[in-house]
């Protein structure tokens, strides 16, 4: 990639650092048990080698769970002191973040996200959000949503982020004093595994968390299940309307963090270099698998050309392959579905009349690997610019006023997150004022912290996750 | 002065606020943004043969300095000697920099090596007296001999607005410099903003300058990967505009091989491999070319020698 003088040589992590077993069961009271539903393989998706065997919870499976968390809930958790419940969560944030360089690797090999940025943003953010919740465990009187725990929390996580979904699902549960039964995605059970013997490591009363591997079926089984009080769910719109349906007319709480279609609006005034690369990160940071990903960008017409052309030169010097090798920017695609899907989509830009663009690069021949693309001359009317390709795939639009942007960046079901490059501060909160969407960066894009509340309006679900207003979802 | 900067910004130094306009128009710095950016670039991990490439072209992009007021001949050439044969099987480096009274000294002792001697000018490290003391400086040092001057800007006049006045300083030096080339000195510290650098550096090339430079190493904060970023950008859309390539040197601060080759990635996903040669990016450093020394034992022998294996100058 017009790099002949200086070709960084290999520099792949160890994997020597992770231990996996052949097979596991699930974590279920404090102990690996079997399940007994059918057994199902987890895949690394950059090379499509078996990394370990893992088991699907059937009903019976869940209705144990749940019986175990709430076993845990009305013995133990409930009524335990907020500042001990602290103390257990700043255990396990600890253990995290010594066991740090192990969780990474073992995310990066189940997800085929690069190491660099399993070690660098996903890891730390992981033991950031532990860090804080047990920070706020036995200080609930003060954040203003009540003091009593919901009771059993039942979490489905995605595959995009497994650790840092996992975390901030299960550290506000456990703070706020419920006890929690979470499925992990079926393509990336492992990391979650590896967590549930950190609570172990942290003798964490048995079935305050408990971890039922599984796909769809394992899922509805523990939205149904009568014993849970509180739906909680990161995925896309569809599974989120069926969740919502399944616990309508029951007492069941639900939060639901959805799909999104977020602009990344760029001015004239822009901070140019530093807008381009917002949205390179807003749109190939793990590998668009990200459900805020600025997977629009919408650019002011004078700077039009000048965008395109600094992008296609950064895009360029994007490092596609080995998720492991330490210099990697852009890894596997996580599934064949999910890269069937990105193809169709893509496909579909192209037929609709889309320009369709990718920077030369070699791809791996096995595993799933998708260049990143931009498209040119998308409008708005285009399915990529409607429909969310959770993918390496940019669509790109133009507008003249800030109006229009605004115009154009809401018109979406969706309202997860957005992004503003401008030098001007008043036009930014002009913007930020009107733009319907959870969270608005201000020149930036893709940046998490455990301080601020995250969450969508419209399709992209309800309830917020983050900071104090996420402790409202696991309080009454 | 008369020059006028190259198409198509011929029309941009007619006038004192014509060149602030353009200056000002110039897309700001998002300090957070430009910050990620050259702190990611830091964690590339070069290792085994990318490794060993990196530690030689670093060695030959130094140019390896001395000025102190203690300055002696035979300091100089002491510098000039390590410069020409660093180690065993080591290429040269670049240049020897030094103040303009060790110009002779420094021409006298590389002769025939290929070496350049830089010289520091114009009221080095201030840039505090008249234009003709600081014009006198600069043809003093090139009729002794020197290949390269290192010019410091008046930073004063450009934090007061008065950018016509560093533009025609910096065309008067170029002139004086005749066949020599010329670095042009930021003093990055003094700026102080991303913004003020990246008009800085503009300026600089728009004037005329060969190379732009970050610091005197004087000043705290020298050179500093954001900085280096920042100008490399600049040098970068300056060919893109104008078909013209000006060299990047950042100064002072950099002192491990580990450091040298974070600057080397910067350059190579910033402007990319046209940069990476000692024609268009260098070093100012005087402790850096040990640890590369030491660190290209290290990768042929498999242990580290220790500094009393690598000689002080």
């Amino acid at each position: 990639m017009g790099m002949s003088g200086f070709e960084y040589a290999p520099a792949p992590e160890s994997r020597a650092v992770v231990d996996l077993d052949p097979s596991y069961g699930l974590f279920i009271g404090g102990e690996f048990t079997d399940g007994t539903g059918s057994a199902f393989k987890s895949i690394s998706p950059a090379t499509e080698e078996v990394l370990a065997e893992v088991h699907e919870a059937s009903a019976a499976d869940v209705d144990r769970a749940v019986a175990a968390a709430r076993h845990a809930y009305e013995r133990v958790w409930r009524d335990m002191p907020g500042r001990d419940r602290g103390k257990y969560l700043f255990r396990i944030a600890r253990l995290i973040q010594e066991r740090s360089r192990e969780l990474a690797v073992l995310e990066s090999l189940d997800n085929g996200k690069p190491i660099r940025e399993a070690r660098d943003v996903d890891l730390p953010l992981v033991a950031a959000h532990f860090f804080y919740y047990a920070g706020w465990a036995d200080k609930l009187a003060y954040a203003g949503h009540g003091t009593q725990p919901l009771g059993v929390a039942g979490q489905i996580i995605p595959w995009n982020f497994p650790l840092l979904m996992l975390a901030w699902k299960i550290a506000p549960a456990l703070a706020c004093g419920n006890t929690v039964v979470l499925k992990p995605a079926e393509t990336t059970p492992l990391t979650a595994l590896l967590f549930a013997q950190i609570c172990q490591q942290a003798e964490l009363p048995p079935g305050v968390v408990n971890i039922v591997t599984g796909a769809g079926a394992t899922g509805r089984a523990l939205v149904e299940h009568p014993g849970v009080d509180k739906i909680a769910f990161t995925g896309s719109t569809e599974v989120g309307r069926s969740i919502a349906r399944a616990v309508a007319g029951t007492p069941k709480r639900v939060t639901l963090e959805l799909g999104g279609k977020a602009a990344n609006i760029v001015f004239d005034d822009a901070p140019i270099d530093q807008a381009v690369e917002g949205v390179v990160n807003g749109i190939f940071f793990n590998q668009g698998h990200v459900c805020c990903a600025g997977s629009r960008l919408l650019v002011q017409e004078p700077v039009y050309d000048e965008v395109l052309a600094s992008l296609k030169r950064r895009l360029a010097t994007l490092r596609v392959g080995d998720p492991l090798d330490k210099n990697t920017d852009i890894g596997a695609i996580n599934s064949a579905e999910q890269l069937a899907r990105i193809r169709e989509l893509s496909d579909i830009g192209e037929a609709e009349g889309a320009e369709r663009w990718s920077p030369p690069c070699e791809l791996p021949d096995r595993g799933f690997w998708f260049p990143p693309t931009l498209f040119t001359g998308v409008s708005q009317s285009h399915r990529i610019a409607r429909e969310e390709i959770f993918g390496p795939v940019l669509s790109i639009l133009t507008f003249r006023t800030p109006a229009e942007a605004v115009e154009k960046a809401n018109n979406t079901p969706y309202g997860l997150s957005a992004g503003v490059w401008t030098e001007k501060g008043s036009r930014m909160l002009w913007m930020a004022d009107r733009l319907r969407a959870g969270v608005v960066w201000a020149n930036t894009f893709n940046r998490f912290d455990p301080t601020s509340p995250f969450g969508g309006y419209k399709e992209s679900g309800y309830g917020r996750e983050g900071g104090r207003h996420g402790l409202g979802a696991y309080l009454r | 002065m008369t020059a006028t900067a190259p198409p198509p910004y011929s029309d941009v130094t007619r006038s004192e606020a014509s060149l602030r306009r353009f200056l000002h128009g110039l897309p700001g710095v998002d300090q957070v943004g430009a910050e990620a950016r050259a702190a990611m670039l830091g964690t590339r991990s070069i290792k085994t043969t990318a490794k060993a490439w990196a530690l030689d072209l670093a060695i030959r992009m130094i140019d390896l300095t001395t000025l102190e007021g203690a300055d002696t001949p035979g300091k100089v050439r002491a510098l000039c000697a390590k410069g020409r044969h660093p180690g065993p099987g080591s290429p040269p480096v670049a240049a020897i920099c030094v103040y303009g009274d060790m110009v002779p000294t420094a021409v006298d002792a590389l002769r025939g090596s290929g070496v350049h001697v830089a010289a520091v000018a114009t009221a080095f490290p201030s840039g505090r007296a008249a234009l003709d003391v600081k014009l006198a400086d600069t043809r003093h040092a090139v009729a002794d001999g020197a290949d390269e001057i290192d010019m410091v800007i008046d930073r004063g006049a450009f934090l007061s607005g008065r950018h016509q006045q560093v533009y025609d300083e910096i065309v008067a030096v170029k002139d004086a410099c005749g066949g020599a080339h010329l670095k042009v000195i930021l003093e990055t510290g003094e700026l102080s903003t991303y913004d003020n650098v990246r008009r800085a550096s503009w300026l600089a090339m728009l004037a005329g300058a060969d190379f732009i430079k970050t610091s005197t190493g004087k000043v705290s904060p020298a050179a500093t990967l954001p900085v280096t970023l920042v100008m490399l950008e600049a040098v970068r859309d300056f060919r893109d505009a104008t078909g013209r390539q000006v060299g990047m040197k950042p100064a002072g601060g950099i002192r491990t091989a580990k450091d040298a080759i974070k600057y080397l990635v910067l350059v190579n996903e910033t402007t990319g491999e046209d940069w990476l040669s000692p024609d268009w990016f260098r070093f100012g450093a005087s402790s850096l070319l040990n640890d590369l020394l030491m660190q290209r034992d290290k990768l042929a022998t498999g242990h580290y020698s220790g500094p009393d294996y690598v000689t002080l100058d």
